[in-house]
């Protein structure tokens, strides 16, 4: 059969018109939707008492920390609760928090003759979980990211390939690495919360499956009032009239990745 | 085409090679591995979702809660009936199924698929029978 161009467009044309007119439309869609079950769908929500944040935030009130014994319970509190392991090696080490020296945690202001007791008191540090996270841009995988819900900087472990540019994108030091399968090495396991796994990175999550439940995190809860946790962006948080009345500085503020961890000084 | 025997020859031992396993192993077949419940999951007769479904689908339902979980903080699942869970593979799936080695590894084993769930995750977390 002899056809022309002309004849074969025209052919194309009504055809395409058919495809677009809503009774076939609908006759195709219809066809998708069977096969589904009768009762409703499955879906996900979350918990009616998980706490809401725009941007979680921490303030840590350093006047009330005189030596490394105050910092300890934090730590404790966090690291068994999260299943951190001691590992035996220095190198190996993995910490969610810890406290450094001053001139450590804020290389880029120390100042020359300053107060004595701030320059040897213990400065608590964790993730800032930044605004702007170095880390989240250099990981290759989406392992790490920035939740859009709440600010908080979370790892996904499913993901992480342990190639560790987070590690050398983070100015803070506030990610580790498992070099051998943490697991032996945990004192006392919190059969709640899963371990990791050798060759993933880790660091502190801002106790995000306490907040979901409606709970503080763990170090907020352990200090006792010295450290400070709520939204940053709801002008009538703790945390806010504390950055208010209170001189608060935050590490390497310079670089840029907009820390939420503000310190009282 | 002087070494034509030598090039059937050839053939045939590759066929031989090749469809050994199948002869080797015909009429042998493995039954598939009969998975036990705990007391617990007896009792509470349904899953998540149905018996056939979780069979089948059970790692798409995983894959959803930690997705959902660990990105978007939802943790808390509603299944067709309406009934919740909260998603957690330690506390939830494996509160009941306690028994892993009767349970999981029987079908995983059978399948020959090796899931790293339990690199990071506990079994039985709370340590019934």
């Amino acid at each position: 059969m002899e056809r022309s161009r002309r004849e074969i467009l025209k052919l194309f044309g009504i055809t395409a018109l058919a495809l677009n007119t809503p009774p076939v439309l609908n006759a195709f869609a219809a066809e998708q939707e069977t096969g589904h079950g009768v009762e409703g769908e499955p879906y996900v929500k979350k918990g009616d008492d998980a706490l809401k944040a725009k941007q979680w935030a921490l303030v840590i009130d350093t006047k009330k920390f005189a030596s490394a014994d105050d910092v300890t319970p934090l730590v404790e509190a966090c690291h068994r609760i999260h299943n951190v392991p001691v590992m035996p090696i220095k190198n190996h080490e993995i910490k969610w928090i810890w406290s450094a020296p001053y001139h450590n945690a804020f290389p880029m202001s120390p100042m020359k003759f300053m107060d004595e007791k701030l320059e040897h008191a213990p400065v608590i540090v964790l993730c800032n979980h930044c605004e702007n996270p170095p880390c989240v841009r250099a990981c290759p995988t989406n392992a790490t990211f920035k939740r859009p819900g709440d600010g908080i900087v979370l790892m996904d472990f499913h993901r992480c390939i342990g190639c560790r540019f987070c590690m050398a994108a983070c100015p803070f030091g506030a990610r580790s690495f498992n070099y051998r399968n943490p697991r032996p090495f945990i004192t006392e396991t919190n059969k709640k919360f899963p371990t990791r796994s050798k060759g993933v990175v880790e660091k502190c999550n801002f106790c995000a499956e306490r907040l979901a439940v409606g709970q503080l995190p763990a170090c907020v809860e352990a200090s006792d009032g010295k450290l400070a946790f709520g939204d940053l962006y709801d002008p009538e948080s703790e945390v806010r009239e504390l950055i208010r009345s209170n001189y608060t500085i935050r590490r390497k503020q310079s670089l840029g990745t907009e820390p939420a961890v503000y310190y009282i000084v | 085409m002087g070494n034509k025997k030598l090039v059937y020859l050839g053939i045939t031992i590759f066929l031989v090679i090749v469809a050994l396993p199948f002869w080797y192993n015909h009429g042998k077949a493995v039954p598939p591995p009969e998975v036990e419940l705990t007391a617990r999951a007896k009792e509470a007769k349904e899953c998540v979702r149905s018996k056939d479904y979780m069979a089948r689908d059970h790692m798409k339902v995983l894959d959803l809660w930690r997705h959902s979980v660990v990105r978007n903080a939802e943790r808390i699942y509603v299944n067709p009936q309406g009934k919740e869970f909260a998603m957690s593979l330690s506390n939830t799936c494996l509160d009941c199924h306690s028994n892993k080695a009767e349970f999981c590894d029987r079908c995983h084993n059978y399948a020959s698929v090796r899931p790293y769930c339990w690199d990071c995750h506990i079994d039985n977390p709370k340590e019934s029978n």
